[in-house]
């Protein structure tokens, strides 16, 4: 848990009960990084501004509506971090000159599917990192290309059938550790979320946004559109993930990975699998033993050594 | 006001300098890297107050910049060549946020074959964004055509952004005298930047460069910002005349030279219409009547005014430094429209393409281009398009042909070997 003693959210009736952001988006019904940005927005404030890559969410904000309370700038698909490093430049240079107050600064949030994350905006990504740029990078992972029609992407999972990969074996390759990138780069803070655990989400927003410098938030984000399920299904899979181990939920404080949710016992991959359509081929018409043998071994694997830890 | 030898670089830095820039995003390239050296130098030494961040490539050093504008400080930032296009995309997309700022483009051909030397392809290539353009010929120029694209660019009746472009190594690197403006005069001049409601700031929530939904809305946004690019043609002008005023130096939308009594006009744009300038001072030594036209506002298009400049001559060569593919050159296509459907619009257009990558046009090729338009102008068909090569260039490359040949029988491909391979300092 991230520091639950500290945090003004201690259990589930300290959430806001009414959001932020405002209904009525173009976003598809059951939409998990829409789910997570929600509850996010809630801790983020009004007094944050969204530089945007290109994405599902660029059509949040169509004119002349916008479900923002603060402010939103749309940039391109590559360069958000660097439309963040120019307003958060720009706010620096305002407050040094005198010519805007405290309480006129602004929190500077990119926002970001994790195609652009992972491919195209990694340049502009890394070059933020490297310059100590004062931001918050949330990526909201729905493993795909979602707003060109779920093709793979860089964080696609092994296995996964796409729009580019729709043959009966899926995506070949394996998911991009965008988290361990970041980490491996001290940025200030780095934590993985999901929407459907929201105290979690919350804390560690409240946390990325006590802390100054490069700050990331991955949100794993079921979509029922690219990942092929019932919208109602959203918080389930959400849970599922959790409990299967698929999407650890963990933070990097000070050169520290620290998870914030063992599930003990892990239930098997497949539970989380079999909902979903893009996952079909690996039940019908026969099981492919060896494929989800080799996604169980996968996440096995990652959660050995820090099991070996908390049994010793 | 004090006078110093500097290179077309150091105008534009000092430009930035004098205009109080407060943010300057940088991306190296040759020929423009001197630009934002300087600057950092002076910030370095306490003598310019501006914040300089050096960005991982100029497609990002395009949309900090814009970002900026967009938050309300005052930016400019320079590029070139495979840098302007490797930021293509946010061309377009800074000035459709209505982001004002300045950027200097230094000249450079595009690859390939690279080189480092200059001709107009990259800013060409810029031409449709909704970046106004101002095109420099002399050092003196540079300077003060980067504070002059302040008063336009953050002009309520404009708000864009501005390239300053200035052609590789003829300008960035040559030196020539230049008068500097003092501080106070430049400060009258260029008040400081009022974003008005249009920037970030909590309390004031502003959604900038949201999507739009259909084509109605769409045209809308694009026909203001075409309009407001032509507002920028009257915007340009008072601010010109309120320049004349402060600093005695009288520039227009375009630069005509001896072209009142000439009945045979150059055109063409850059430092190498210098080249030209001489050309036409030897032919009236001779008794030629050919004046130069050289458009300084390419965007906005000083149609108009060239069509009233060229009106009533007998036949006009134009000279690009840029090749459209299967069309040809593009200010010939430009000044072609703008002549299109005038009463008196001269009866011979010709083009002429040169001084790609910095090729040389020498005094005889101006001089056989002003005898092909006479020539033309008499028996009143306009040429076809000529592309400006010699006999002895020619000689040379089936040299350089003969030898790649024999290197490629013993060794790599011939593509390898031509086109290939920057020099160090690229
Ligand atoms: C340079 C460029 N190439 C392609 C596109 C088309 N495009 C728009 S959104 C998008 C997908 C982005 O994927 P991701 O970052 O995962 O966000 P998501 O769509 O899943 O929300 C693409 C390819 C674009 N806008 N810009
Ligand atoms: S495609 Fe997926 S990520 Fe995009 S809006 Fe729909 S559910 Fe959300």
């Amino acid at each position: 848990m991230p520091d639950a003693g500290a945090s003004r959210f201690r259990r589930m009736r300290d959430l806001p009960s009414s959001h932020m952001l405002g209904a009525g988006t173009a976003m598809c019904a059951g939409c998990g990084g829409l789910a997570a940005l929600t509850e996010a927005y809630d801790v983020l404030g009004e007094n944050t501004v969204f530089v945007n890559a290109a994405g599902c969410m660029s059509l949040m904000s169509v004119y002349p509506f916008t479900p923002f309370r603060g402010s939103w700038l749309y940039t391109a698909m590559a360069s958000a971090p660097a439309g963040a490093q120019g307003v958060r430049d720009a706010l620096d240079v305002l407050r040094a000159r005198g010519r805007i107050t405290v309480q006129e600064d602004l929190q500077v949030v990119v926002l970001t599917g994790d195609g652009a994350a992972g491919g195209m905006g990694l340049s502009a990504t890394s070059g933020a990192i490297d310059r100590g740029l004062d931001f918050i990078y949330f990526c909201y992972d729905n493993e795909g290309y979602g707003n060109t029609g779920q093709q793979t992407s860089a964080l696609t999972p092994h296995a996964a059938a796409t729009a580019t990969d729709a043959g009966n074996s899926g995506f070949p390759g394996w998911k991009k550790d965008l988290f361990a990138l970041w980490a491996a780069n001290k940025p200030a803070y780095a934590a993985t979320i999901i929407g459907g655990e929201p105290l979690d989400l919350v804390r560690k927003i409240e946390k990325a946004r006590s802390f100054s410098g490069p700050r990331m938030i991955l949100a794993l984000s079921p979509c029922p559109t690219g990942w092929g399920y019932d919208p109602k299904l959203s918080i389930e899979i959400a849970h599922l993930a959790v409990k299967t181990g698929i999407w650890p939920l963990k933070e990097y404080i000070d050169g520290r990975v620290s998870h914030t949710r063992m599930p003990h016992p892990r239930l098997p991959v497949e539970e989380y699998l079999k909902p979903q359509g893009r996952f079909a081929h690996l039940f019908e018409p026969r099981r492919n033993e060896a494929a989800l043998r080799e996604i169980q071994a996968g996440v096995d694997a990652y959660w050995a050594p820090w099991e070996a830890q908390r049994e010793a | 006001m004090r006078r110093e030898l500097m290179t077309g670089n150091a105008a534009a830095a000092w430009g930035a300098r004098l205009a109080r820039a407060d943010y300057l995003p940088a991306f190296p390239i040759t020929p423009q890297t001197e630009i934002i050296e300087t600057v950092a130098q002076w910030i370095d030494a306490g003598e310019m107050n501006c914040r300089m961040v050096m960005m991982e490539s100029e497609h990002s050093m395009i949309t900090a910049a814009g970002a900026a504008a967009a938050t309300g400080v005052r930016v400019f930032t320079a590029t070139s060549s495979q840098g302007l296009l490797y930021g293509m995309e946010m061309l377009y997309t800074v000035a459709g946020w209505r982001a004002p700022f300045v950027m200097a483009n230094v000249s450079r051909g595009l690859a390939a074959p690279i080189t480092l030397e200059p001709d107009h392809n990259d800013i060409l290539a810029a031409r449709d964004s909704g970046f106004l353009q101002i095109h420099c010929a002399t050092c003196q120029e540079v300077l003060d055509a980067s504070l002059i694209a302040y008063r336009v660019a953050e002009d309520a009746r404009v708000r864009l952004p501005v390239i300053v472009n200035l052609d590789g190594f003829y300008l960035s690197f040559t030196r020539e005298p230049v008068d500097i403006p003092s501080q106070d005069e430049v400060d009258a001049f260029v008040p400081p930047f009022d974003a008005g409601p249009t920037r970030f700031r909590a309390g004031k929530p502003m959604s900038q460069a949201v999507a739009v939904l259909g084509g109605t809305p769409y045209s809308y946004f694009r026909y203001e910002t075409h309009l407001a690019a032509r507002a920028a043609l009257e915007v340009y002008a008072e601010a010109t005349d309120a320049f004349e005023r402060q600093f005695g130096r009288r520039y227009g939308a375009l630069d005509a030279y001896r072209c009142d009594d000439a009945d045979i006009i150059f055109v063409m744009m850059g430092s190498f219409a210098t080249k030209a300038k001489d050309a036409v001072n030897k032919l009236r030594a001779i008794g030629e009547r050919v004046g130069l036209l050289r458009p300084i506002l390419l965007r906005p298009f000083p149609d108009t005014a060239i069509r009233q400049l060229l009106a009533g001559k007998k036949a006009v060569a134009v000279i690009d430094q840029n090749i459209s593919m299967g069309m040809g050159g593009v200010l010939h296509g430009e000044v072609s429209a703008a002549l299109n459907g005038s009463k008196d619009a001269p009866p011979v257009l010709a083009s002429f393409v040169g001084g790609l990558g910095g090729r040389d046009i020498s005094a005889e090729e101006f001089f056989e281009i002003a005898a092909e338009t006479r020539r033309a102008a008499e028996n009143g068909e306009t040429p076809p398009p000529r592309l400006l090569f010699t006999e002895s260039e020619l000689r040379e490359i089936r040299k350089l042909q003969a030898i790649a040949h024999v290197e490629h029988g013993s060794d790599e491909a011939e593509g390898n070997r031509n086109g290939e391979g920057e020099e160090r300092h690229a």
